[in-house]
């Protein structure tokens, strides 16, 4: 009876002490997470995930600073150009929009074969099954689709606003053709990823476009014929532009973003005022 | 620069006895050697002492009129800026000096800190004007981008999304039948961006219509940045360009939505209010 007891005391009093070694509130909880190798490994001195955040000029200009943003955007912008009316945010729509394809696209990737030919439809038949039959497929799909769409219509916007501000003046001419590249990579993206359904509105929307091509003068059927990887359009169009549209053209696309935005800020930023 | 400077063997051996490390006490003997070097050739060394200083301030004084030593004493109008002791350069003196070792060329000597300003900076160097990059920074009206901008962003962002997802959930992509090479729809239409050009086929010959309009398009697009060569950005000033453009985008538009909805079998006019539509996303 009383070695009963005294195991049932000592139990009692071991709960006691690890109750009392227990971080007790969440301060303390957020210390010990905060105050590791790891977590300062990962966050910079004078971060906000380190030393919290209050809102002082000094703390705003840390919490850009501090951040991978940093790459994009400066610690302060001109005031003007915040205002809604004077971007639309049509520029960094655009740019949402890309990143928004990029991530529904790779969740496609994931259930489509670029395979055509008889025997072996297998593009089609992926299509049909992503809609019928993937968690979410249908959804996703009609998001890039309609993402698609959407961001050449804000790029060309994007484009008409910068020239009515003027804004394409020195020193930002050169950003300009950095735009109008941009414009005819957003283009090439669209139309390479119209032909992957393999459907009878693809091919022949690539049909009629590609027959454009190869009126080039003096080498359009070597255009023509590059382009549909053969004389006429068939399986191997449709590898060769599955390649242009995942790779080849994002990859590029990207780069010129980024030649994009770096000439934003060197440029000293937006535009203006007017 | 290339020759190898002694070190003072016999401050280095007292140092060392000191206490101090190797490296400072080699550091130190050769400073030590350094300033041998140049009493023994008469130069001047280090930073002028008190007595110094204000015999050469005496002497500036005596040359630049004598006057200037009370501007910053007295005087109602002087009263904005700090006193300054006697035994330091008023800013008006100091304005005096840097004019005139600027040449006296008439622009104030402003060279860094305004040479009126109470802020006692030193003049370190004078550079060539070729010398300097010129860099325009006007004073700007700014705000900090977080979480002025961000939040901004961040907002439109969110409704964006919210338009894509609200239009997929209620919109599907279309998917017809298999492709068939040997079996071509009634119409035939690109995706809607290119249908103005498929609609300048109808006017001109292929290669125009869908190599030379949109080649040259592309180019002078580009070029206009060089083109126009109107400094002001004001849409009052440039009435010429915005019309240029305005007159560009409506004419696309045009073709655009004609392509689009006014062209039916065999691509022939139709009225989609009479005929329907024949148009694919
Ligand atoms: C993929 C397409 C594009 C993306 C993601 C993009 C992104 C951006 C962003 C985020 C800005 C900052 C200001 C704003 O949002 O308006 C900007 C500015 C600018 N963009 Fe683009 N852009 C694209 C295409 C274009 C095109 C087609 C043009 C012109 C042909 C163009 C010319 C310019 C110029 C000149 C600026 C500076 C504007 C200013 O300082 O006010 N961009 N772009």
């Amino acid at each position: 009876m009383s070695r009963m007891s005294d195991f049932l005391s000592d139990v009692k009093q071991r709960r006691e002490e690890l109750k009392a070694k227990r971080p007790s509130s969440f301060g303390e909880v957020k210390t010990s997470v905060q105050d590791n190798v790891i977590w300062k490994s990962i966050f910079r001195p004078g971060s906000i995930y380190r030393k919290g955040y209050r809102d002082t000029s000094r703390d705003r200009a840390l919490a850009a600073m501090n951040n991978v943003l940093y790459h994009l955007h400066p610690v302060k912008v001109k005031r003007h150009g915040l205002k809604l009316t004077y971007t639309y945010c049509l520029g960094g729509l655009s740019f949402f929009l890309f990143i928004l394809l990029t991530i529904t696209g790779i969740f496609l990737m994931f259930f489509y074969r670029p395979t055509a030919g008889a025997g072996s439809e297998l593009a089609y038949l992926d299509m049909r099954n992503l809609s019928a039959s993937v968690t979410f497929g249908n959804l996703v799909r009609n998001m890039h689709r309609w993402g698609a769409h959407l961001m050449v219509f804000t790029v060309f916007l994007h484009m008409a606003r910068v020239f009515y501000h003027g804004a394409y003046k020195p020193p930002r001419e050169f950003n300009w053709v950095v735009g109008v590249i941009l414009l005819t990579l957003t283009l090439l993206l669209s139309f390479t990823g119209y032909l992957l359904p393999w459907d009878q509105l693809a091919i022949w929307a690539v049909t009629v476009g590609t027959e454009m091509m190869g009126f080039t003068p003096v080498f359009g059927k070597q255009v023509q014929f590059v382009l549909l990887g053969g004389v006429e359009i068939g399986p191997n169009t449709l590898l060769r532009w599955y390649v242009l549209h995942v790779l080849f053209v994002p990859f590029v696309t990207v780069i010129f973003l980024a030649v994009h935005f770096w000439r934003i800020r060197k440029d000293g930023g937006i535009s203006g005022p007017l | 620069m290339s020759e190898e400077v002694q070190i003072d063997q016999e401050v280095y051996d007292r140092l060392i006895a000191e206490g101090k490390s190797e490296r400072i006490a080699r550091a130190k003997a050769k400073a030590a050697s350094v300033r041998k070097g140049k009493v023994a050739a008469g130069q001047e060394l280090g930073p002028k002492s008190p007595e110094e200083n204000q015999q050469a301030l005496a002497a500036f004084r005596e040359r630049s009129g004598g006057g200037a030593a009370t501007a910053g004493a007295g005087g109602g109008a002087a009263t904005a800026t700090k006193e300054v002791p006697a035994s330091r350069l008023s800013p008006e003196e100091r304005a005096a000096r840097v004019s005139a070792s600027l040449g006296g060329n008439g622009n104030g000597g402003s060279i860094g800190v305004p040479a009126s300003s109470a802020h006692t900076h030193r003049l370190l160097a004078l550079v060539p004007p070729a010398g300097i990059q010129q860099v325009q920074s006007k004073q700007q009206d700014k705000v900090y981008t977080w979480p002025h901008l961000l939040i901004v962003e961040f907002v439109a962002l969110l409704a964006m999304t919210a338009v894509v997802l609200v239009t997929s959930f209620f919109l599907d992509a279309p998917l017809g039948a298999l492709a068939n090479p040997n079996l071509t729809p009634n119409p035939s239409k690109a995706p809607w961006y290119f249908l103005g050009l498929q609609e300048l086929l109808r006017y001109f010959h292929p290669m125009v219509a869908g190599v030379t309009i949109p080649g040259v398009g592309l180019i002078v697009l580009g070029a206009a940045a060089y083109v126009d060569k109107n400094p002001s950005a004001k849409p009052e000033n440039r009435k010429f360009a915005n019309m240029a453009m305005t007159f560009f985008l409506v004419m696309w538009t045009v073709f655009v939505f004609a392509g689009s909805f006014f062209r039916g079998p065999g691509f022939n006019w139709v009225w989609p209010w009479v005929d329907g539509l024949f148009f694919e996303l």
